[in-house]
C-alpha cells in the first residue's frame, strides 16, 4: 500500500463521529462573519450597518489577485460592522447580521437535482471559482482560483483530490465522499476542465474502506477519475507528502507542488466548486465536525458560515463540565480557542473538545537525543536542532536549517519523548526567519 | 671552543639584525593607523557593551564617536544611555567638544494588567516566552495589547533592572535602569516605553497602550484606557495627544501637575515617585494658609525637640506662641 516515503507518525484515530450523517444545523439568530476570511489580501466590506442582505449576497470584496468574496450566509439586516473577537483570539473586521427568514438570492439554483453537464469554458470556470468566494477547505484557506491559474511555463498534468483526512477525530471529509459524492465528483471534472488536464486521483487512506468502495463504484461513470487507497500515516494531507504517496514525486524545497505537475485540492473545495459552477452558489456553509470524548453527541454538521462556536457546542449536547480545552482544527495542527463565542469561518474543518487529562502538557525535560524527531518529520528536517536554533535566538542558522519548509504537521513534538515544545520553538524561528527575508526584499 | 661560541654569537646577531630591518620595513607598509583617541574615549565609556547606544559594544561607540568627531567636528546624536551626561562630557572633553546634556531616561512599563485588574480568561501552557505567546493569542487576559507576564523583558535585561512582580505578574522595573533599551526591542507589544526620568525621578504616564474601544478594552482590564479624552481635554500645557482610543502623554511638554491623574475615570494613568497624595490638605492650604491643620502639624514636631532639651510642662494649648515660649525658655536654660 502506498504512502509517503519519509517520516510520519499514526496517533489514534479517535474518529467518534464517523457514522454520523451530514446534519444540517438550524439558522441561527445572528452570524458574524469575519471580512478577512482566506489567506492573501483582506477583503473590503461593501455593506453597511442597516443593509437588508439576501443569502449569497456578496458582503466583502476581495479585490486583490490573492483574495476572495465573502457572501452573506443568512438573511436579515446587517446590524453594525465591526471588530469582533475571532478564532485567533484577536479583533478583527467582521460583518454582524440578525438573521430574519431564509431568503435566497433567486440567481442561486437550490434544487436537488444532480446536473451532470458542464457547460462553462475554462475561463469561466475559474472567474466563477473566484466570484463565489471559493477557498481550499482543507484548512489552510488558499483562494482556489489562484491554484488554477497555471503560471506561464508550468504545465499541470495531473489533479490529486485530497480525502485523506489524516488528522484524528476529523470526520467531515469522510462524510461528504460518502454522502455528496457524485456532487463532488462532478466538482472534480470541473476542476480537470479548468486545469486542462484528463487525469485525477482521489487520495484516501484505507482508514475509510466504505468511502473507497463507494467511489470506485462511481469512477466508472466519471472518466479520468481513479481513486487511490493509502496506508494511514500522519500527515498524508500535506500537500507535497500525497503527491509524493500518490505519485512518487517529490516537490522540491521552496517550491509549489506545479513543479512537478500536479495541482492539489480538498474533497471539501471539491463539492463547493460543484455548487459554485453548476449551482451558482457561493461559499456559505461547510462540514464541520464536532466531537470530543465526553461530548454527548458528537456529529457532522453543515454550518452557515458565521455562526458561533458556541450554537454547535449546544446542538452536540452542551459544553460538557469536564472540558479543559476547544480546538479549531485537527488535534495535530488545530488552534485553542480562547472563547467559544467566535464564528465557524471557511476554514474550519472541526471543533475539538478535549478534557483536563488530554489537554495538559507535560512538562518537558531534557533532550535525550534519541532523534526520534528527525525520524518522523516528513519533510526531512531536524527538528531539535531548528528548535534549539530557535531558542538561542540564533535565526540565520535557523534559516540555513530550511525551517521554511517546515509544514507545522507536529509529529515532532507528538513523538518526543521528552516532550520537549520542539514545533513551538520551530514556529517561533518560522516567523523570526519571516522577517528577516521581508526586510531582506526591501532593502 | 672559544671560535665556536664566537661564531654562533656573530651568525646569529647577523640573522637578528637582518631580520630586524626586513620587520621594520614590513611594520612600516602595513602599519595600521589608530587614532589613540579611540582608546583614550573608550577608556571614559562604562564598559558594559550592552549595545543601547545602536553601536556594537562601547568600542564600537568609541570608533563611531571619534570618527564623527573628526569628520564633522561634532558628536550630536551621540549618547551613552549607561553612562549619562557625565560620560558623555568626558567623552566629548577627550575630543576637544562639547556634549549637549540629555535628559536621562528610564524604561516604564506601560500596562496595568495585573491579575487582579485583568483576571485570567485562559490558561496558556505553551513555552513561557513572550514572543511565542503573543504569536499563539491574544494573551491569558484577552487582553491583545496587555503584558503576556512570561518576562522575556527580564531575560534581555544585562543589569538586572527589572524583575517580575510575583503577585501581579507584571515586569517592575528598578532605580538602577540605564535605559539601555534591551527590554524595550524584547517585547514582542511595544509596552515598554523610554521615557525622561523626570524631577525628582517623578514621572506621569498612561500605563495602557489598548487601542480598543471603550468597551471591549474595559472587559479585559479595570484599569485600560478607554480613550474618553477627559485628560486630554483637563491637559493645561497640550502635553496630551488622543489617538485610536488612546491617551499618550509627552514626556517632554508635562509639567507634571498631576490633572491628568485625578480626572482618570479608569486610574490609566500613573505617576511615580510623587509625595503620598494629599489631596485634602494640599488644596486648603494653598487656598487657606491660615487653617488649623497645618499649624498643629508643626507644633508636634516642636514639643518633641522640647521635651527631649529640659521636659517643661507640656499642658499649655499648642499654639504658635506656646512654642515660641518653649523655644525661649530652652534656650535661657542652655545659657
Amino acid at each position: 500500500m502506498k504512502t509517503f516515503k519519509i517520516g510520519g507518525v499514526h496517533p489514534a484515530e479517535n474518529k467518534f463521529s464517523a457514522d454520523q450523517a451530514i446534519e444540517v444545523l438550524e439558522l441561527p439568530k445572528q452570524v458574524a462573519i469575519p471580512i478577512a476570511q482566506s489567506l492573501g489580501a483582506p477583503s473590503k466590506a461593501v455593506v453597511k450597518k442597516g443593509d437588508e442582505v439576501k443569502v449569497g449576497q456578496v458582503i466583502a470584496k476581495g479585490e486583490a489577485f490573492i483574495s476572495s468574496n465573502i457572501h452573506s450566509s443568512v438573511s436579515g439586516k446587517v446590524l453594525k460592522v465591526d471588530e469582533i473577537m475571532d478564532q485567533s483570539g484577536y479583533r478583527r473586521p467582521a460583518v454582524i447580521i440578525t438573521v430574519n427568514g431564509d431568503e435566497w438570492d433567486e440567481s442561486i439554483d437550490r434544487s436537488e437535482e444532480l446536473k451532470t453537464d458542464i457547460n462553462l469554458s475554462k475561463e469561466d470556470i475559474i472567474k466563477r471559482i473566484h466570484e463565489m468566494g471559493i477557498v481550499g477547505l482543507g484548512g489552510a484557506t488558499f483562494p482556489s482560483h489562484v491554484k488554477l491559474m497555471i503560471p506561464d511555463g508550468k504545465k499541470a498534468e495531473i489533479l490529486i483530490i485530497n480525502g485523506v483526512e489524516c488528522e484524528p477525530y476529523l470526520t467531515a471529509d469522510h462524510r461528504l465522499m460518502l454522502e455528496k459524492a457524485d456532487e463532488m465528483m462532478i466538482g472534480i471534472q470541473i476542476l480537470m476542465k479548468g486545469l486542462e488536464v484528463d487525469k485525477a486521483i482521489i487520495g484516501v487512506e484505507n482508514n475509510k474502506p466504505d468511502a473507497i468502495a463507494h467511489l470506485k463504484n462511481l469512477c466508472a461513470k466519471y472518466s479520468g477519475i481513479s481513486i487511490e487507497a493509502l496506508k494511514v500515516q500522519y500527515p498524508q494531507g500535506g500537500e507535497k507528502q500525497l503527491i509524493d504517496a500518490c505519485l512518487g514525486r517529490q516537490v522540491p524545497s521552496g517550491k509549489l507542488p506545479i513543479e512537478v505537475g500536479a495541482v492539489v485540492n480538498n474533497v471539501g473545495t471539491a463539492f463547493a466548486v460543484y455548487e459554485a459552477v453548476q449551482k451558482n452558489k457561493p461559499l456559505i456553509e461547510r462540514v464541520v465536525t464536532i466531537t470530543g470524548k465526553s461530548l454527548k453527541q458528537p456529529g457532522n454538521y453543515m454550518v452557515r458560515i458565521g455562526t458561533s462556536v458556541n450554537e454547535l457546542i449546544e446542538k452536540a449536547g452542551g459544553l460538557p463540565e469536564d472540558t479543559a480545552k476547544v480546538v479549531s482544527g485537527g488535534p495535530m495542527m488545530g488552534k485553542a480557542l480562547n472563547a467559544v463565542d467566535v464564528p465557524v469561518v471557511k476554514g474550519t474543518s472541526g471543533i475539538l473538545l478535549f478534557k483536563e487529562e488530554e489537554a495538559r502538557r507535560v512538562e518537558p525535560t531534557n533532550c535525550i537525543r534519541c532523534a526520534k524527531c528527525i525520524t518522523v518529520c516528513p519533510m526531512g528536517l531536524e527538528p531539535i536542532l531548528i528548535a534549539q536554533y530557535a531558542e538561542n535566538e540564533m535565526f540565520e542558522n535557523v534559516e540555513n536549517e530550511r525551517a521554511m519548509d517546515c509544514i507545522e504537521c507536529g509529529s515532532c513534538q507528538y513523538t518526543c519523548p521528552a516532550a520537549r515544545p520542539l514545533l513551538d520553538y520551530i514556529r517561533l524561528g518560522k516567523f523570526k526567519v519571516g522577517q528577516i527575508i521581508r526586510n531582506r526584499s526591501k532593502k | 671552543m672559544n671560535d665556536v661560541i664566537i661564531y654562533a654569537v656573530v651568525s646569529l646577531s647577523l640573522i637578528g639584525a637582518a631580520a630586524a630591518i626586513v620587520l621594520y620595513f614590513v611594520a612600516q607598509k602595513f602599519k595600521v593607523i589608530e587614532d589613540p583617541k579611540i582608546d583614550e574615549v573608550e577608556e571614559a565609556l562604562p564598559a558594559a557593551n550592552c549595545g543601547g547606544c545602536g553601536f556594537p559594544g562601547c568600542r564600537g561607540f568609541a570608533e563611531a564617536l571619534v570618527k564623527s568627531a573628526n569628520e564633522k567636528q561634532s558628536i550630536e546624536g551621540f549618547n551613552c544611555p549607561v553612562g549619562g551626561n557625565d560620560t558623555m562630557a568626558v567623552s566629548a572633553a577627550i575630543l576637544g567638544l562639547v556634549a549637549e546634556e540629555k535628559e536621562p531616561q528610564i524604561a516604564v512599563i506601560r500596562c496595568s494588567g495585573s491579575r487582579e485588574n485583568a483576571p485570567v480568561k485562559i490558561n496558556y501552557d505553551g513555552p513561557a516566552t513572550c514572543a511565542f505567546a503573543h504569536n499563539l493569542s491574544s494573551g491569558e487576559s484577552g487582553c491583545p495589547y496587555g503584558c503576556l507576564g512570561c518576562g522575556d523583558c527580564v531575560t534581555a535585561c544585562d543589569f538586572d533592572a527589572i524583575y517580575m512582580d510575583e503577585i501581579t505578574g507584571l515586569p517592575v522595573v528598578k532605580d538602577n535602569c540605564v535605559a539601555c533599551g534591551a527590554c524595550v526591542t524584547a517585547c514582542p507589544r511595544d509596552i515598554i516605553e523610554l521615557r525622561n526620568k523626570g524631577k525628582k525621578d517623578r514621572r506621569i504616564f498612561v500605563s495602557c497602550i489598548n487601542e480598543e474601544k471603550g468597551g471591549p478594552a474595559k472587559k479585559n482590564c479595570k484599569v485600560a484606557c478607554i480613550g474618553c479624552s477627559k485628560c486630554f481635554k483637563i491637559c493645561p500645557f497640550d502635553a496630551i495627544t488622543m489617538n485610536n482610543n488612546l491617551a499618550y502623554i509627552d514626556y517632554e511638554k508635562c509639567k507634571l501637575c498631576r490633572k491628568c491623574v485625578v480626572e482618570c475615570p479608569t486610574s490609566a494613568i500613573h505617576e511615580l515617585n510623587f509625595p503620598p497624595r494629599k489631596e485634602k490638605k494640599e488644596k486648603p492650604s494653598s487656598t487657606k494658609a491660615t487653617d488649623g491643620k497645618p499649624a498643629a502639624k508643626e507644633v508636634p514636631k516642636k514639643e518633641v525637640k522640647v521635651t527631649e532639651g529640659a521636659k517643661p510642662a507640656v499642658e499649655k494649648p499648642s499654639s504658635a506662641k506656646a512654642s515660641e515660649d518653649k523655644e525661649e525658655s530652652k534656650e535661657t536654660k542652655k545659657e
